[in-house]
């Protein structure tokens, strides 16, 4: 049972368009059923515990899953004629980098630590042809070093990796994702390994440089916080499945899954019980591929019970809906 | 520096199965077996061999295989079969004593300088880097050339190059072992070194040692086949596959089998140390724990 | 950088004045005297006496070895006991048929190692990439010499397509020095390329599963693209490392190679000089092959930091 909502055309309006997605080994189904679409200039952010397949789905997008991962399903990108999952490595890599690009989670290992910055920069310049010869690829690389707010743009790209700090590593990794103008930016987990000093900066430099390019932001975190300041729309996901979509303040405030309710209450700093424990969400998520048949959730719920063991189905619209047989606005329990 | 340990340990093979380091691998169990083939050879040919290795036969010289010479005989008329047999008996013999030997010293040193103070320590190292500079069989042909060659100053030689092997692996497991949480609140806990050597070290670097015992034998047997092959090692007529080979060649117009027989009993052994090494390796090694 | 490059040439000196030492006292270990040694047992003791004189062990054993370790740089490895000709001439002709032969070997060596292991690497789920590294594996059980054995076998003997041994100088007759390198050559470089192979493929592997690869491809580079472009020369450093190391694997590989080719290298001096009782040639030769050891070991430590921007030191 997918999204109630028919998908428009691939020449419609949106950015991304995934629908069905599934990953798996083969053995095991890490994300299930997952569809959503994502805006021109929309900021959408996919949110959930470490272990949800949020990873996965992006990974899964950009066509960079491991061997061992086979994605199955329908993934479309505005101005795409076909559909990315069954392309082939060529038609994928020319894509990737310009007309969708991505941030990873750990800025100290996703950089080459043998080349210099600039080179690292403008070698995305010269791959897609935006920049034809090496001595203006390397300008343009100091010019998008600028822009991501590093001090002293010339110093810094002659530097290898090791020479910068997590933040700076950082922002030359958004510097090289956004160099082509992407109509997409992913953006999974980019201020998590970032001290909380340098997050709020790094934050705005992603949502102003999504801005600028007019691009789709899709974000990845499992940081409630951090998505309500980035984003317009959430999708929560748990156990390879969105579990929950909607605006962000409808989202906040009014939660239907129970299971975003939790979040919701984990990520509420003020509240504590009357032993003075702040809550959390009961268990811990299973490991990859192991969770309860039905509802993914419905071994953490306070609320399942045997009608929990079939999947609930989608309510409600792909924009904002949830997969819940008893949502919190109901009487149940 | 410690990426020098690599040339004795080449780095995990952490894409195999995702059940790698927990039950023992195809590696292991083909290389036992492979071993467990030649030690049985080697302990039956105290009791049978086919023929009498050492008995000349002027009449069945270089003969074919058959039925009564299954591997066929030498220029001399010896059974090859039988000495092949012996012969195995002479490669583990050698390994056996020359592993001990590094092992037995090289593991204690190695603990002692990884819990040593860091100049010490430091020390150590470059001596020991020095000493890794003497290859076993440079050492062994040194051996000879000043005590004489036998099989005995071979596996002495052998053994005492292998001692700095022992040392950097038991060495820098120490280091890792010392530094985990348990040994140090061991330590807090005023546990005196020895104990912390017996009692937490010594265990947890087992596997190491272990895996390096047969990676080493692997050389060992190596060593002595180019030791007796120059003839430095052991000396005619016991049996010994380097021995065999060396003879073999001169007649490798005449009977080019004669070198494939020894030629694949050493090359059996060497495997068969090396794929158990690796197995054992792939359960032991404690590096693989933090592998992706 | 420079204070790096200090201390390590430091550490070589202090090293090889070490080594010396060692190499020295072991083969003057046994009472007796060389010169007696060399005469063999029939000798008078005026004969030895005489010899003592001539060559100078009757002094104390501090100043032979200042004597010796004092004429090495310059080459003067001494006058063998038995011969007595100058050693260090012989050595330096025959470290160059060595190093032809230890050169040749590691060259074939990486020719089949890098392009074969990585294939290794990246195919290590498909059947031809885990044959390729069973194949590896097998190939490092054969000793050299056994190699040797039958390549003369095979292509000298069988199909007498190459020499089966001996040795002409390069600027003698060029063709037929290639001609003769190529066994001796392949039986060494055989053996070490499946050695490396399996360094290569680890490393590779290891370098396949780095983020930053992954990010080379998310620039838009295809996976074998990423791979030469970013993964190769991370893979290259650790294999740089065990290149040195192995060296001196060769080198000794080269002592037996040497013998079943009959070429006149450094491998075959040594072994000469075991037979004829000649100690200090033995000492001398020992000398130049540790080291050649310990020289390239300096340079890979030296070109380690030329490869690796991490390890140059920031001040």
């Amino acid at each position: 049972m997918t999204a109630a909502e028919p998908f428009a055309t691939p020449d419609g309006p949106d950015v991304l368009r995934v629908s069905g997605l599934h990953v798996g080994t083969g053995r095991d189904t890490l994300v299930e059923d997952v569809s959503f679409s994502v805006g021109p200039g929309e900021r959408v952010g996919l949110i959930g515990e470490s272990g949800s397949g949020k990873s996965l789905t992006a990974l899964a997008i950009m066509g960079l899953l491991a061997d061992e991962l086979h994605a199955s399903g329908d993934v479309r990108l505005r101005g795409v004629d076909h559909e990315l999952l069954t392309a082939g490595e060529a038609e994928r890599s020319a894509l990737r980098g310009d007309t969708m690009s991505m941030v990873f989670q750990e800025p100290m290992t996703a950089l080459n630590p043998l080349m210099r910055v600039e080179r690292q920069i403008a070698e995305v310049l010269l791959i897609h042809g935006t920049r034809r010869e090496r001595a203006a690829a390397a300008a343009a690389a100091r010019d998008l070093l600028a822009a991501v707010d590093l001090p002293d743009p010339e110093r810094i790209a002659r530097r290898y990796p090791h020479q910068l700090s997590g933040g700076q590593r950082q922002r030359v990794m958004l510097a090289i994702a956004l160099a082509n103008g992407p109509e997409l930016l992913i953006c999974d987990e980019p201020t998590t390994a970032l001290d909380v000093t340098v997050q709020a900066q790094m934050l705005r430099l992603i949502v102003d440089g999504v801005a600028d390019r007019d691009a789709a932001l899709l974000f990845i975190s499992h940081d409630l916080a951090v998505v309500a300041t980035v984003c317009d729309r959430v999708l929560v996901m748990y156990g390879g499945r969105i579990v929950e979509a909607g605006e962000v303040r409808q989202l906040l405030t009014r939660p239907q899954h129970p299971y975003t309710q939790g979040l919701l209450a984990a990520s509420d700093l003020e509240a504590v019980d009357a032993l003075g424990h702040l809550p959390t969400i009961e268990g811990s998520v299973p490991p990859g591929g192991r969770f309860p048949d039905g509802c993914v959730f419905r071994n953490r719920c306070p609320r399942g019970d045997e009608r929990c063991t079939t999947w609930p189905g989608w309510t409600g619209t792909e924009r904002s809906g949830y997969a819940c047989w008893y949502p919190i606005g109901s009487a149940h329990g | 520096m410690s990426d020098r340990f690599v040339a004795e340990h080449p780095p995990p093979d952490v894409a195999g199965s995702p059940d790698r380091g927990r039950s023992w691998g195809g590696s292991a169990i083909v290389g036992a077996t492979i071993i467990g083939v030649i030690v049985f050879t080697a302990l039956v040919s105290f009791v049978w061999t086919p023929h009498d290795p050492l008995l000349v036969q002027g009449a069945a010289r270089l003969q074919g295989a058959s039925s009564e010479f299954w591997f066929g005989t030498d220029r001399f008329g010896r059974d090859v079969f039988s000495r092949l047999m012996m012969g195995a008996r002479t490669a583990l013999f050698v390994g056996v004593v020359a592993v001990s030997l590094a092992g037995l010293v090289g593991t204690p040193l190695g603990i002692l300088m990884g819990m040593a103070p860091r100049w010490l320590s430091q020390l150590f190292l470059r001596t020991n880097d020095l000493l890794l500079a003497f290859p076993a069989l440079l050492l062994a042909i040194m051996f000879g050339a000043v005590y004489g060659a036998s099989t005995f100053t071979a596996m002495i030689a052998i053994g005492i190059a292998t001692i700095p092997v022992f040392a950097r692996v038991a060495r820098s497991g120490t280091l890792q072992v010392l530094s985990s949480e348990y040994v140090l609140a061991a330590r807090s806990a005023g546990r005196s070194r020895p104990a912390i050597a017996l009692r937490h070290v010594l265990p947890n670097i087992g596997g190491l040692v272990i895996v390096q015992a047969s990676v080493s034998f692997a050389i060992a047997v190596l060593a002595e086949a180019a030791l007796s092959f120059l003839g430095f090692g052991t000396q005619p007529p016991t049996p010994s596959w380097g021995r065999m080979l060396q003879e073999a060649q001169e007649l490798v117009a005449v009977a080019p089998m004669q070198a494939v027989w020894p030629g694949l009993a050493i090359a059996a052994a060497v495997l068969g140390f090396n794929l158990l090494g690796d197995g054992l390796r792939d359960r032991f090694d404690p590096r693989l724990d933090d592998s992706r | 950088m420079l204070i790096q490059l200090l201390t390590r040439t430091a550490t070589l000196l202090l090293s090889l004045a070490v080594a010396s030492i060692l190499i020295f006292a072991f083969m003057n270990v046994l009472p007796g005297d060389p010169a007696e040694v060399a005469l063999g047992v029939g000798a008078t003791p005026e004969q030895v006496a005489e010899l003592q004189a001539r060559y100078g062990t009757d002094r104390p054993l501090a100043t032979q070895y200042l004597d010796w370790v004092a004429g090495l740089p310059q080459g003067d490895f001494g006058t063998s006991f038995v011969t007595g000709a100058a050693i260090g001439p012989q050595i330096v002709d025959r470290f160059l048929v060595t190093l032809w032969l230890v050169g040749a070997g590691m060259v074939i060596a990486l020719v089949i190692a890098v392009p074969l292991g990585t294939f290794a690497a990246v195919r290590h789920r498909h059947p031809d990439g885990v044959l390729l590294a069973g194949v590896s594996q097998v190939g490092i059980a054969v000793p050299n010499f056994l190699a040797g054995i039958l390549l003369i076998g095979l292509v000298s003997v069988q199909w007498q397509l190459l020499p089966s041994g001996g040795w002409v100088p390069p600027a003698q007759d060029p063709v037929e020095f290639a001609r003769r390198l190529i066994l001796p050559a392949l039986s060494l470089g055989l053996v070490e390329g499946a050695v490396l192979a399996r360094y290569v493929r680890s490393t590779v592997l290891n370098v396949l599963r780095e983020d930053f690869l992954r990010t080379a491809r998310s620039k838009g580079l295809r996976p074998y693209q990423a791979l030469v472009r970013h993964g190769l020369r991370n893979a290259a450093i650790p294999v740089v490392t065990v290149l040195g190391l192995q060296l001196a694997v060769l080198l000794v590989g080269a002592v037996v190679v040497e013998r079943v080719f009959v070429l006149p290298g450094l491998g075959s001096l040594l072994l000469d000089g075991v037979a004829n009782r000649d100690l200090l040639l033995v000492q001398g030769v020992v000398m130049v092959l540790v080291l050649a050891v310990l020289v390239v070991n300096y340079l890979v430590d030296v070109l380690y930091t030329v490869l690796d921007p991490r390890l140059r030191a920031v001040a």
